[in-house]
């Protein structure tokens, strides 16, 4: 049914793009990172109505197929950001100052105001139900600019309140929102963040940690009362419709916030008394905790926009040991959780700019991060976390025609986006703003 | 010399303990009279405390070169080490819990620890009639959460009375702008006691409809169980004397109004929490059982604490109240052993009576005196060594241990201070290299 979907709205995207849209296209005689397979020095990539027909160092070029000569030029999978509001209707997000409570979310919308809350009972700060791929807007003009640096795919989620909503991976096309969705149901964002001032219960992390408790709790109940009333209507009251505990019913997998050993250490605990498959966010201080992380088996998305400096910062503070070794530590994650086997992804944190990501990704690598696996972080490990590696995430027949193409390595602010394939149909970046006299001369 | 045995010693706790002696100590039992002698530890427990004691084969010894021993002393009010202490937007909030959010981080568990704190009740703030779940925690610096729980340690919950929790809220009178008015009941005394009178008259209905699902389920009927209520859960537990209240109370007349619903509901009050005018119904207070923990000298900061004194707790405990001092803050915390030598002046408490307040009376006020709060055989080996005797307001800690461990030692701790001192400098100065140069900053500017 989705396959269908997809396909049949493929079709509809390729149609109005080009005059005389291709069937097939080949790139050849690339350098093609698989991410997946071994590396080839020289091979080539044949896509067909959207999909990867096929891959290798001597794959033969179908006679009706574009050919992109790729000579020079590498192949890689498209790149994905692992926790986004991308192509979602949400205000722009404020810079939000890193390290803080919680892992830093995309975001730092404020909580929806709305009737005072009294207690679990009144669900507030609950859109448990929303779902991001009702959300699509093509308005968010990310969508192209995150296509551009190579980002042909995010798993986008409502992060307002503290039952946030149900992301989706979704293709960066900005074709047709319908047409972007890959997965629907990419799991429920779950923040620690309390009601505000006058706003009513929660009010406090631990007002919201009881509350979360007591929904599942709720939840549980309200689907066995669902099946027993259904078996059993007569003289038993009927269960009443509740739109949030469907909404957390139906979630595949939650996303929870953990920032420094102490919050890895509560949220774990957490998402097993909640008996919820789990995905830590944010993890900056996840190189304190690779042991625990470890040992209960945790999968991770990792905040790429490192720990800085306040800039307005008051000059003559004091910081703690800890805060400083936080900035100059934080970078080091990901190669600690590589290094401990954990699986992890990165997420850009609201990085929007190209020199930006670059260097927060050239920072963990020279923290001992392998290219390899850096790659791998923002593509098939960010797949194999949402459940959609048998779609996204590498080169290999069959796969979803995301794909990069550049001149020169990836993260490196001199190469060049030469074409980005969405869903097999080809984007050519335009070339980068002319960007600051220090950074345009090197 | 001695740091060498300690850090053996610690490293030792990790592995099977060797026995450890502390020798040579003037030994303040608290319970049985003081001593000059010394104290065997093994496991993790006190084994034997005497003038003479056998040294086990392999003991590490401790020589304490005279100075003073005592067990560790006992907070039964603090709030540090949580990264929340109020759920303040209803006013009952039995649902949350301290536990949840624990900070093993913080270093005011350093700095408890450092002034001889080995054990403290960290209760949820006053806002609420009916508070959060409280937990007792040791103060083992550099463990996480969990590890710093005081385990098997009874449940408890934390009441409050007057002032605070008959806060409305954002009313109109004082306006947070930006903010929705929110009026919260109780606004009076009254209807403090109405809210708590209301929940536990919620919660035996709760317990009843449990009884009642369970029995018709076991008739084999078709019910949809009823819904678990995080909020109720705990005051069926306050019911069943499965919990303890530790209740934030002022004035007298809310006393006696809280011993009475109490009684009118079957349960006990464990605590009364600052219970500043404790002196004008020590007798009902200890009639009911209750225990005390009061301040030692605060008084007139607030209204309902116009009528408080230095005797309070001298008064309360030659009228058979169960009388403990707490800190309610991080810093007093530091040195509780100065506020139980107030008592001395303020009320004429002796000596033991005097450090019994911050030893084995909170041990009993949190039921866990069979496990700490004097040096006793069997009891947790949770010990501090002060260069004087604690009750002169000359004397130092010198050392802490928890459990026959050593988690602060003074000479350690001062010794550090150089090395981590420039441990902080090297990362300030690699941070100030790698920031990006201005291009025409100041510097450029002619003179």
């Amino acid at each position: 049914m989705k396959t269908r979907r997809l396909l049949v709205a493929l079709a509809l995207l390729a149609a109005p793009l080009a005059a005389e849209p291709p069937s097939a296209v080949a790139i050849r005689n690339a350098r093609i990172i698989t991410v997946s397979g071994a590396t080839l020095d020289r091979g080539s990539v044949v896509l067909r109505n959207g999909l990867i027909e096929s891959v290798g160092a001597s794959t033969s070029i179908p006679a009706d197929a574009w050919v992109v000569e790729g000579e020079g030029l590498t192949v890689y999978p498209g790149l994905i950001d692992a926790l986004s509001t991308v192509g979602l209707n949400t205000p722009t997000p404020t810079i939000q100052t890193t390290g803080r409570r919680g892992g830093g979310p995309p975001t730092g919308d404020p909580a929806p105001a709305g009737p005072v809350s009294r207690g679990p009972e009144d669900r507030p700060l609950n859109t448990s139900y929303l779902l991001a791929a009702d959300q699509i807007t093509l308005a968010d003009r990310r969508i192209e600019s995150y296509r551009n640096m190579g980002f042909t795919s995010a798993v986008s989620f409502p992060t307002r309140g503290i039952f946030a909503g149900q992301g989706a991976v979704i293709n960066l096309s900005g074709q047709r929102p319908s047409a972007m969705v890959i997965d629907p149901s990419a799991g429920l964002y779950l923040t620690m963040r309390p009601n505000g001032f006058g706003g009513g219960f929660p009010n406090s992390l631990m007002g919201v940690i009881a509350y979360i408790r007591q929904i599942y709790l709720d939840a549980g109940q309200y689907k066995e009362a669902k099946a027993i009333y259904a078996a059993h209507p007569a003289g038993n009251k009927r269960p009443e419709y509740d739109k949030t505990l469907e909404g957390v019913l139906a979630a595949t997998r939650i996303l929870l916030p953990a920032q420094n050993p102490k919050e890895i250490h509560r949220m774990l605990r957490f998402a097993t008394e909640l008996k919820q498959k789990a995905l830590l966010y944010g993890l900056q201080e996840g190189f304190l905790a690779t042991d625990v992380l470890k040992a209960r088996n945790a999968a991770v998305l990792l905040n790429l926009r490192w720990p800085e400096r306040a800039r307005d910062g008051d000059p003559e503070a004091v910081e703690s040991m800890r805060a400083l070794e936080f900035r100059d530590k934080a970078p080091t994650t990901a190669a600690a959780l590589a290094k401990a086997g954990v699986p992890f992804a990165f997420y850009l944190g609201g990085l929007e700019r190209a020199s930006e990501i670059n260097a927060a990704i050239r920072k963990a690598m020279a923290a001992g991060l392998t290219e390899a696996d850096a790659i791998k972080a923002l593509t098939l490990s960010a797949a194999r976390l949402f459940g959609v590696d048998d779609r996204l995430g590498s080169i290999e027949p069959g796969k979803i025609a995301n794909l990069v193409v550049t001149k020169g390595p990836l993260f490196e602010d001199r190469t060049e986006m030469k074409y980005v394939f969405v869903d097999g149909v080809k984007y050519e970046p335009a070339p980068a703003p002319a960007a600051p006299a220090s950074e345009a001369t090197r | 010399m001695k740091l060498a045995s300690l850090l053996l010693l610690g490293c030792g706790a990790l592995l099977a303990a060797p026995p450890i002696v502390i020798q040579n100590a003037n030994v303040l039992t608290i319970t049985k009279g003081s001593f000059k002698g010394a104290v065997v530890i093994k496991d993790g427990k006190i084994v034997e405390a005497g003038e003479k004691v056998i040294i086990p084969p392999g003991a590490q010894v401790i020589d304490a070169g005279g100075q003073y021993l005592m067990p560790g002393i006992i907070d039964c009010h603090s709030h540090i080490a949580a990264d929340s202490i109020n759920e303040g937007s209803v006013s009952v909030s039995s649902m949350v819990g301290i536990e949840d959010v624990l900070d093993p981080t913080a270093i005011s568990i350093y700095r408890a620890l450092a002034g001889g704190v080995t054990t403290a009740n960290i209760l949820h703030g006053s806002a609420n009639s009916i508070g959060g779940k409280c937990s007792v925690i040791k103060t083992r610096w550099g463990k996480g959460a969990q590890g710093i729980l005081f385990e098997g340690a009874k449940p408890g919950i934390k009441f409050a009375l007057g002032e605070n929790p008959k806060r409305q809220g954002n009313t109109p009178n004082v306006r947070i702008p930006g903010a929705p008015i929110s009026l919260r009941y109780p606004a009076t005394r009254m209807g403090v006691e109405d809210v708590i009178r209301q929940a536990f008259t919620e919660a035996k209905q709760y317990q009843k409809q449990w009884k009642d699902y369970e029995a018709r389920k076991a008739s084999g009927a078709a019910v949809i169980p009823p819904r678990r209520d995080l909020k109720l859960e705990p005051l069926v537990e306050i019911l069943d004397g499965k919990r303890l209240v530790h209740a934030h109370s002022y004035r007298a007349d809310e006393i006696l109004m809280l011993l009475r619903v109490a009684d009118d509901f079957g349960f006990k009050i464990k605590t009364l929490q600052h219970v500043l005018e404790g002196y004008k119904v020590a007798k009902e207070i200890a009639a009911h059982g209750a225990g005390a923990s009061t301040f030692s000298d605060w008084w007139a900061y607030k209204v309902e604490a116009y009528d408080a004194i230095p005797y309070n707790a001298a008064i309360m405990v030659r009228k058979g109240v169960l009388v403990s001092l707490n800190s309610d803050d991080a810093e007093l915390m530091r040195r509780l052993n100065t506020e139980a030598a107030k008592t001395m002046k303020y009320g004429g408490l002796t000596e033991e009576e005097a450090l019994s307040l911050i030893t084995i009376n909170p041990a009993k006020q949190l039921d866990l005196d069979n496990r700490i709060g004097s040096i006793e055989a069997g009891k947790d080996a949770d010990l501090v060594l002060f260069d004087k005797h604690p009750l002169s307001s000359f004397a130092k800690v010198q050392k802490v241990l928890i459990d026959g461990t050593v988690y602060f030692d003074r000479d350690t701790d001062l010794s550090d201070r150089n090395r981590r001192q420039l441990e902080k400098q090297k990362l300030l100065d690699k941070e100030k290299q790698n920031q990006p140069k201005k291009q025409g900053g100041p510097g450029r500017r002619p003179a």
